[in-house]
């Protein structure tokens, strides 16, 4: 038995069977050239599950996704080539329109609100000496409450009637709101329901962000007679670009897919004011059974998040490289 | 030493100082506790208010009478076992697949050099680039009709556990972990006759304890809070987990039944991220921070 050849720490001793040695070792007779064979065949064993099912389920979708973009599709009887067709049709829907545009600006005040919510709060924690854990946990709680309980838990909050919403409003002698059923309040609901189930995790994030700040800055910037608000423009801010950036990027690509919010809370409704892309996308595929028009929506939708995607994977990468 | 922070010790030493601080202090602790804890509260409470109270205007804070009928009722009506059981099933299964499948892909890319190794691994992070959601309507058409072999996997668990398999970015956390564990270790193991796999269960497994935590806290909340994708694939009402019943069962059920599976929905997570907040929370910082 080869004992002095240090067994690691983590080794446990049943695994050094001595008859395991010479089998093993009388197990490659064959060449170099075998024996990378043997080892390929043997890597490969490992890799073909992962491989498989990423072959499956992510690469082969996504070309299938442009190739029925430019099919009319019907399940079990394959496509029939239609060149641009889907694209004109799904165009001309005014549903298109809409749907996009309730898309841009969720995201856009998603940004606003969900945002600089997250970041002020975490810069208010960050100065907090007490109950740090308290607050950690409870911050996110909603992140792990499912997200079809928060958009239930909000639709009977925003009920016109009984609605907990419209009440505190009620007592604070404020006058009422339509939230999720008016035309003009109902995206601005969603958004609402959206940032208070996901700013745990952001917080958190900027949180840890804030901690690695050194304290030497904000010492030589108060030396300097920089004011709180001087300090966090040119400090904090600058300290944190990076995470911000990456936060930012990272909540677009996420909230151009929002669909459970509007699906659960308003199903697109009041008239066509939260119908979102991929919303329309379900609609087109299990609603008007238009496997084409979805996909041409998908392509849309995904060449427009792919930029978003690349442009964060670059900058993530750049910022490993330098570490 | 503690770190200086925005604002100095000094100033916060002060009198106005400490006065400004614990104003500040607890107007955080009250607006948590509102926009927080309270929607919970009233969560928990609501379900158990007979269904009048809980239309009231204006509200009761307190039910006036505790009912548990509410939460009984949840259970039976709703037929809460047979989807939680659903919903455990499919996430047990898609945790497991991806702990097997993702663990021995990521060590045989790490670890055994394969031919075209950076083809697959490239192929693989590409897919980060690729939003999720922008895909689902292909994908579906992929699950109901399996290429070559024309099987259909809808209202099968198999649907939510196989494509779950394909989630790069938890294969690349692994494949990082596995890098990071020095070639002398494995080759140790390997002279004293163990086999790849054995070499992987043994040694490489039992060193990546916290990797493995983290990826399968990760996988474990992926399925339980999906709601897009069991939508599509379930179609049959007897196979639907919690959160896609839920929502088809929300519009003809009382009001305080519906509050109270909503309650029972959350429990199982809830309690998860209760008794691994410490690891949750900071494997959400230090991810971040690294990048």
């Amino acid at each position: 038995m080869k004992t002095a050849s240090k067994p690691p720490a983590a080794f446990p001793p049943a695994a050094v069977g001595a008859p395991e040695v010479p089998r093993s070792a009388g197990r490659r007779p064959g060449g170099p050239w075998r024996r990378r064979l043997a080892d390929q065949s043997r890597a490969y064993a490992f890799l073909i599950g992962g491989v498989l099912c990423f072959a499956l389920f992510s690469w082969y979708p996504a070309i299938r996704a442009v190739v029925i973009a430019f099919q009319k599709y019907t399940p079990g009887s394959g496509g029939e080539w239609v060149g641009t067709a889907n694209f004109t049709r799904v165009f001309h829907d005014p549903e298109f329109t809409a749907a996009w545009r309730n898309t841009l600006t969720f995201t856009l005040l998603a940004l606003l609100i969900g945002f600089a919510v997250p970041f002020v709060m975490a810069l208010v924690l960050n100065e907090l000496r007490h109950a740090k854990a308290f607050f950690r946990v409870v911050v996110y709680l909603p992140v792990m409450i499912p997200p079809v309980v928060s958009a239930l838990l909000w639709k009977w909050f925003y009920d016109p009637g009984a609605g907990l919403a419209n009440e505190t409003l009620r007592f604070l002698h404020l006058p009422t709101s339509n939230w999720s059923n008016g035309a003009d309040t109902a995206l601005v609901s969603l958004v609402i329901v959206a940032t208070w189930a996901n700013l745990g995790g952001t917080v958190l994030i900027y949180l840890a962000a804030l901690q690695s700040i050194p304290g030497e800055l904000y010492e030589a910037a108060e030396l300097d007679g920089a004011s709180l608000l001087q300090r966090v423009r040119h400090v904090t801010i600058p300290q944190t670009r990076f995470i911000i950036l990456m936060l930012m990027l990272l909540q677009i690509i996420a909230t151009m897919q929002v669909f459970t919010e509007p699906f659960v809370i308003t199903g697109g409704g009041p008239e066509d004011k939260t119908v979102t892309v991929l919303y329309l996308i379900y609609k087109y595929a299990f609603l008007y059974n238009d496997f084409g028009g979805a996909c041409a929506l998908s392509v849309m939708l995904l060449v427009l998040l792919s930029a978003f995607s690349a442009v964060y994977l670059r900058l993530t990468r750049s910022e490993g490289d330098d570490a | 030493m503690s770190t200086r922070t925005l604002v100095s010790p000094l100033t916060l030493a002060r009198p106005r100082g400490k006065a400004v601080y614990w104003t500040v202090f607890s107007g955080v602790v009250l607006l948590f506790a509102v926009a927080f804890l309270f929607p919970v509260y009233w969560m928990v409470t609501g379900a158990m208010k007979s269904p009048d109270e809980v239309t009231r205007t204006p509200p009761t804070l307190v039910p006036d009478r505790w009912h548990l009928s509410g939460y009984t009722d949840a259970w039976d009506l709703m037929d809460l076992p047979t989807h939680l059981w659903n919903t455990v099933v499919q996430a047990a299964g898609a945790w497991l697949l991806q702990l097997v499948f993702c663990t021995a892909a990521a060590y045989a890319l790490s670890k055994l050099k394969p031919a075209f190794g950076k083809v697959v691994l490239g192929g693989i992070l590409a897919t980060l680039m690729v939003p999720a959601q922008a895909l689902v309507v292909p994908k579906y058409l992929t699950v109901a009709d399996l290429p070559l072999i024309h099987t259909s996997l809808l209202n099968s668990p198999l649907g939510i556990w196989l494509p779950a398999v394909a989630n790069a970015f938890n294969l690349y956390l692994l494949k990082r972990f596995f890098d990071q564990i020095p070639r002398d270790v494995l080759e140790a193991a390997e002279i004293d006759g163990a086999g790849k796999l054995r070499t992987l269960w043994s040694i490489v497994l039992p060193m990546s304890r916290p990797v493995l935590g983290v990826v399968s806290i990760f996988a474990l909340v992926a399925v339980w809070q999906d709601f897009l994708w069991p939508l599509m694939v379930f179609s049959d009402t007897e196979k639907q987990p919690i959160s896609v019943a839920l929502v088809q069962l929300s519009q003809n059920i009382q009001l305080t039944v519906l509050i109270a599976a909503m309650v029972i929905a959350s429990i199982p997570m809830v309690v998860m991220f209760l008794v691994f907040q410490r690891h949750i929370i900071a494997g959400i910082s230090a991810g971040s921070t690294k990048g």
